[in-house]
């Protein structure tokens, strides 16, 4: 009854991510204290809500165009201009998705051709191998590593490059290690993609989560609006993971290219979060700020402690996870995360989930309260405390019946 | 020094240790600022937020506003530091709009907010009338919905 055989041979070579397979060990315990969540742990702000609740009594319900509301487009383009100084033209250069996910499949199915290859450094979010993959692409990983603030080093950049590199594939502040790239890093890998004639697709969901010095976007480094595929959305910053609502903003061509597959497969971007994202840019910046305030002072307490305890942490200076070391303890990080939630019940994921470079790391996403941190650290210690007695069983488990 | 006031306001007592932690700042200059906020008077006791219609006591509360006379030089002053002294005054305010004085009041029952306003409020010099409006139920207070269970809807791992 399983259908293996009717699984397409291009689908068994991926993978489900390793957070999935964390996932299911995590569900099987009850009272966890998770620092594995990647999402934000306040509700979407009230006035978004209820902006969507008025206009479903007012009956916004049909489709929208392919692109998405020119509302929104419109809203996005003045986000983008206000911050960044970076102008789009809301009619032909941004395209509404379900999320940066979606976002991302369509740009790699739009820009490569078989065996183009992406440049990915890693450690990065887990979607990103697999959509250059799906899209008959090749990966090529750059590991990033610690002692480089998990920066892409443009000599690392250079090395990576072959006559079949097509695009480079960036974010930061970065998922999972917390790493951001100023303006002067991100101009020597801006030269690289001219010299190159790369394509830079930046995923900047995190940009607003940035806690030390400002945000750079990609695109307003000189000459690379024309090169760059710039991603982002709204479930990070306004608390809005659920609706699943993101944007492109690109050149005409690629847009125009992005349209089409997003009309065929996708139609448009769901119409009430549209409206939802409109009242996120009208009237929500003062929520935002207040939960970015909330996620600093969070950081600053999980990362102090997290070195206080012996798990030494780099300062991270955007997104919401903390990267600390577990190398020393002599455990691979899925060794450490398992013992750590079946000793302590506490969650967190192993690094490697993100890539191979990951390896050694374990992330804890800092979106969750104070007394949950604090709880998670004394917790923590105590199964090291545990470790370095050799009080912890290390045995894996019989597999669970499914 | 707000940004210290704010973590106060919200949640008591915190560990100066831990404010400093939280702010990426010194202890000393988080002491200061509590220092400097007691003295100046900006900060003037920590308390509890407690939804007695959950809890063990009965507590009512009721809203009165005050119509009052005021005086040449002082105003509504007098009359206002006068309410101000009986204990089961909660808060005294001077208003715009249609009453002068707006008190809360808080008492174990009816009977004794009633014999409150017609034995203390109405009669005192300077009030010219009163109307007293029960608080029924509550579902807010002080910044806090008190009306909704909390919930999270988080899965525990997600990318």
């Amino acid at each position: 009854m399983s259908g293996q055989r009717f699984v397409a041979q291009r689908m068994r070579a991926v993978p489900f991510s390793g957070i999935r397979e964390f996932f299911d060990l995590v569900m099987a315990h009850d009272e966890v204290i998770s620092l594995g969540v990647g999402e934000p742990d306040f509700p979407t702000p009230w006035k978004i809500c209820d902006a969507v609740v008025e206009a479903l009594g007012r009956g916004m319900t049909s489709y929208t165009s392919n692109h998405g509301l020119p509302e929104l487009r419109a809203a996005i383009a003045g986000d983008i201009w206000s911050r960044y100084q970076v102008e789009y033209n809301p009619a032909a250069q941004i395209l509404i998705t379900a999320g940066v996910s979606e976002a991302m499949d369509l740009v790699m199915r739009t820009v490569l051709d078989p065996g183009d290859q992406v440049i990915v450094p890693q450690p990065c979010y887990v979607s990103y191998v697999p959509c250059v993959t799906f899209a008959g692409g090749e990966p090529v990983i750059i590991a990033t590593c610690e002692q480089d603030d998990f920066k892409l080093r443009p000599d690392a950049l250079r090395a990576a490059l072959t006559d079949r590199t097509r695009a480079l594939l960036i974010s930061y502040p970065n998922n999972p290690t917390g790493a951001v790239m100023a303006r002067d890093d991100l101009a020597e890998i801006a030269s690289i993609a001219v010299e190159h004639d790369l394509l830079v697709i930046s995923d900047e969901i995190y940009a607003h989560l940035t806690y030390e010095g400002t945000h750079t976007c990609f695109a307003s480094l000189p000459q690379m609006q024309e090169r760059t595929v710039l991603l982002n959305g709204f479930s990070k910053a306004y608390a809005m993971t659920g609706w699943r609502l993101g944007y492109a903003c690109a050149p005409e061509a690629i847009i125009e290219a992005m349209v089409r597959m997003h009309g065929y497969t996708a139609l448009c971007a769901s119409t009430i979060a549209q409206v939802g994202a409109i009242e996120a840019l009208r009237s929500c910046e003062d929520e935002m700020r207040a939960m970015i305030s909330e996620y600093d002072q969070r950081r600053r307490v999980l990362v102090k402690g997290l070195n206080d305890i012996g798990l030494p942490c780099r300062e991270p200076k955007g997104a919401f996870y903390a990267f600390p070391r577990i190398e020393h303890t002599g455990l691979t990080s899925k060794e450490f995360a398992r013992a750590l939630l079946l000793e302590e019940g506490v969650a967190a994921v192993p690094g490697e989930a993100f890539g191979e470079s990951g390896r050694g790391y374990l992330r804890c996403t800092y979106a969750t309260s104070l007394e949950q941190l604090q709880e998670a650290l004394r917790r923590m210690e105590r199964f090291l405390d545990k470790l370095a007695t050799g009080d912890v069983s290390l045995e894996e488990p019989a597999p669970a019946p499914i | 020094m707000r940004q210290v006031l704010e973590i106060v306001e919200r949640e008591g007592p915190v560990p100066v240790e831990e404010i400093a932690t939280r702010l990426g700042i010194a202890a000393a200059e988080v002491e200061q600022s509590l220092r400097e906020a007691q003295e100046q008077g900006i900060l003037l006791h920590y308390s509890a937020l407690i939804n007695w219609e959950k809890g063990e006591a009965e507590k009512i509360y009721a809203f009165i506003a005050v119509q009052a006379s005021p005086e040449h030089g002082s105003g509504f002053d007098k009359i206002a530091a006068y309410i101000s002294r009986f204990d089961e005054v909660h808060s005294v305010y001077l208003m715009s709009g249609m009453a002068d004085l707006m008190v809360v009041v808080e008492g174990e029952d009816f009977r004794e907010i009633a014999r409150l306003v017609a034995e203390k409020l109405a009669p005192a010099p300077g009030v010219r009338d009163t109307a007293t409006s029960f608080v029924l139920k509550t579902y807010k207070m002080e910044g806090e919905i008190v009306t909704e269970e909390p919930g999270n809807h988080r899965l525990a791992v997600t990318p």
